[in-house]
């Protein structure tokens, strides 16, 4: 209310959310609208609010990883190789090779898996309701893989502090040999069905720009930040766990629209493929879990670890008072901070836009309201 | 008094671990050079630096932090609010996408009455965090142009992340 408008135009208030198809949870928020146009977006989030970080202070280390695969539920993996990493760094635990290839190749299907979710739900917004059969199909069989692995399709529960719960079936490394080339199909298929598309070349292109200046000083991260041009990828960057090994691209955009940061993804599913096919052929044999007494006590002391999951930059603080329960744990959810910019994309965009604004910014109101 | 005992813990723990890997060394003393009018202690844990925050405005470290040449923080990546027994600590983590430095910065608030000022003007990505931290924990920051609640319902009293909170005898209705 606060812009004086022309004379014979009026600011009118349109609520979306909390239950709307397009807003991807329980997210709610008004637009300040003036004919077509949005002038303001007020972002309203909580709906999901579960106290995650305040009940990690009344559970064992253990117990923690399952409130961490309930965050962002479309990257349980990433979720849970942030929080035992945090944990074993605290404890200064070094853990077996295996145990890393093992992670490393599970937390990159995962990050294919959410990026085909979100190629699905991009073309849903746009219109296009094939992409999201398409997609969907693709994640499916990803998922039956996680199930073969560690017994269910989400809520894994699989990383422990100091390796994995056990070891991959059998038949893990010929299943991933054709799912490999199944989702190598698939992206082509992305590519071809709906990234140069010229409809949705004209929906997506110069729309929600969000400049390298502004992207930074909002604490965008992940894909979002690097369709701003920025090629800031904590893989490369600093690398965690055994990146530091593997040969893969990180690819960048260059304006910052909503096409960059679908496009991003689409491509980062291909350097995935890549990382885990490096990966299989380095997996060596051996142990699978590190000599780590049951219930951890980490000494005291602070820390933050941080690694780069399917939406950005997810991190922990974890402050032990050496007991068996953390003092204080405090999550960076990268959606949260992604969120923020919401307000800088949408200003002066199409309301017919404000939907495909919302949906390339790949949300995940597990991990924003905790 | 508090934020003293604090660094000799920290510093004891440094001294059980190995020496000091020689970057971390030298970030240090770039930093105690940048650093060397405000009254500030640094220490290191785990690879990381701290720097803890004595008499000082917090936003005058912030603001050399993110734009010296040397450090280059503009990445504001977390900030934490602590509920130790006899105050609170705002543990913001900063970092520098084209250094890929880190840096940690504690300041400790007052139990009675916490109080800081908000680096909204510095990064606009410390806008939500500030937020919640009213919300969960009741911690003022000065200078924030709108602390509504954000995690929480209007009509919720209480801070809930503050260790004092009756949580498991909490009743909704």
């Amino acid at each position: 209310m606060t812009n004086q408008q022309s004379l014979n135009s009026v600011d009118m208030l349109l609520n979306m959310g909390p239950q709307h198809p397009s807003t991807h949870g329980v997210f709610r928020m008004v637009l300040q609208i003036d004919g077509e146009r949005v002038m303001d977006v007020e972002p309203y989030i909580g709906y999901l609010h579960r106290g995650s970080e305040k009940l990690s202070e009344g559970e064992q280390y253990a117990q923690i990883v399952t409130l961490f695969d309930r965050l962002d539920y479309l990257a349980n993996f990433n979720n849970e190789l942030v929080f035992c990493m945090a944990v074993e760094k605290l404890m200064g635990v070094e853990i077996p090779e295996r145990a890393e290839y093992i992670r490393v190749i599970l937390c990159e299907l995962n990050r294919i898996s959410s990026h085909f979710l979100f190629y699905g739900t991009m073309g849903m917004d746009a219109g296009a309701s094939t992409p999201i059969l398409y997609g969907f199909r693709d994640r499916e069989k990803i998922q039956s893989l996680f199930e073969s692995v560690s017994g269910a399709r989400m809520m894994h529960n699989y990383f422990r502090i100091g390796g994995v719960k056990e070891d991959l079936p059998s038949d893990f490394f010929e299943n991933i040999y054709w799912l490999l080339e199944e989702i190598k199909q698939g992206v082509d298929q992305a590519d071809s069905l709906l990234s140069f598309n010229e409809i949705f070349l004209n929906r997506t292109r110069n729309i929600g720009l969000i400049n390298t200046e502004d992207a930074i000083d909002f604490g965008l991260t992940g894909p979002n930040l690097r369709a701003s041009g920025v090629s800031y990828d904590l893989r490369k960057n600093d690398p965690y766990s055994i990146y530091d090994r593997f040969d893969f691209d990180i690819p960048v955009g260059d304006r910052g629209d909503v096409w960059d940061r679908y496009f991003v993804r689409i491509q980062e599913i291909r350097e995935s493929i890549k990382i885990i096919e490096q990966a299989l052929k380095q997996i060596p044999d051996g142990e699978i879990t590190a000599n780590v007494r049951r219930i951890a006590r980490p000494p005291e002391g602070d820390i933050f670890v941080h690694a780069e999951n399917p939406r950005g930059d997810f991190g922990v603080y974890l402050v032990s008072d050496g007991s068996d329960k953390p003092y204080r744990l405090k999550i960076r959810p990268p959606s949260f901070c992604n969120l923020m910019a919401l307000r800088h994309m949408m200003r002066n965009a199409y309301v017919s836009d404000s939907v495909m604004i919302l949906g390339s910014i790949d949300i995940v109101l597990g991990e924003v309201d905790r | 008094m508090a934020e003293e005992e604090i660094t000799e813990s920290v510093s004891e723990e440094e001294e059980v671990s190995e020496e000091l890997d020689p970057i971390i060394v030298e970030r240090i003393s770039i930093l105690e050079n940048i650093l060397s009018s405000y009254d500030i202690s640094i220490t290191s844990f785990l690879g990381e630096i701290n720097i803890h925050i004595g008499r000082t405005d917090i936003i005058d470290i912030l603001t050399i932090l993110k734009n010296s040449p040397e450090t280059l923080c503009n990445l504001f990546l977390c900030l934490s609010i602590v509920d130790y027994e006899d105050r609170f600590e705002a543990v913001y983590h900063l970092q520098s996408t084209t250094l890929n430095h880190r840096y940690v910065v504690k300041s400790s608030l007052d139990k009675d009455k916490p109080l800081i000022s908000s680096c909204i003007g510095l990064w606009k990505g410390s806008d939500w965090y500030e937020r919640e931290g009213h919300d969960l924990f009741g911690v003022i920051f000065e200078g924030h142009p709108n602390l509504s609640p954000l995690l929480l319902y209007e009509e919720f009293e209480g801070y809930p992340g503050r260790k004092d909170f009756p949580f498991n005898d909490y009743k909704e209705w």
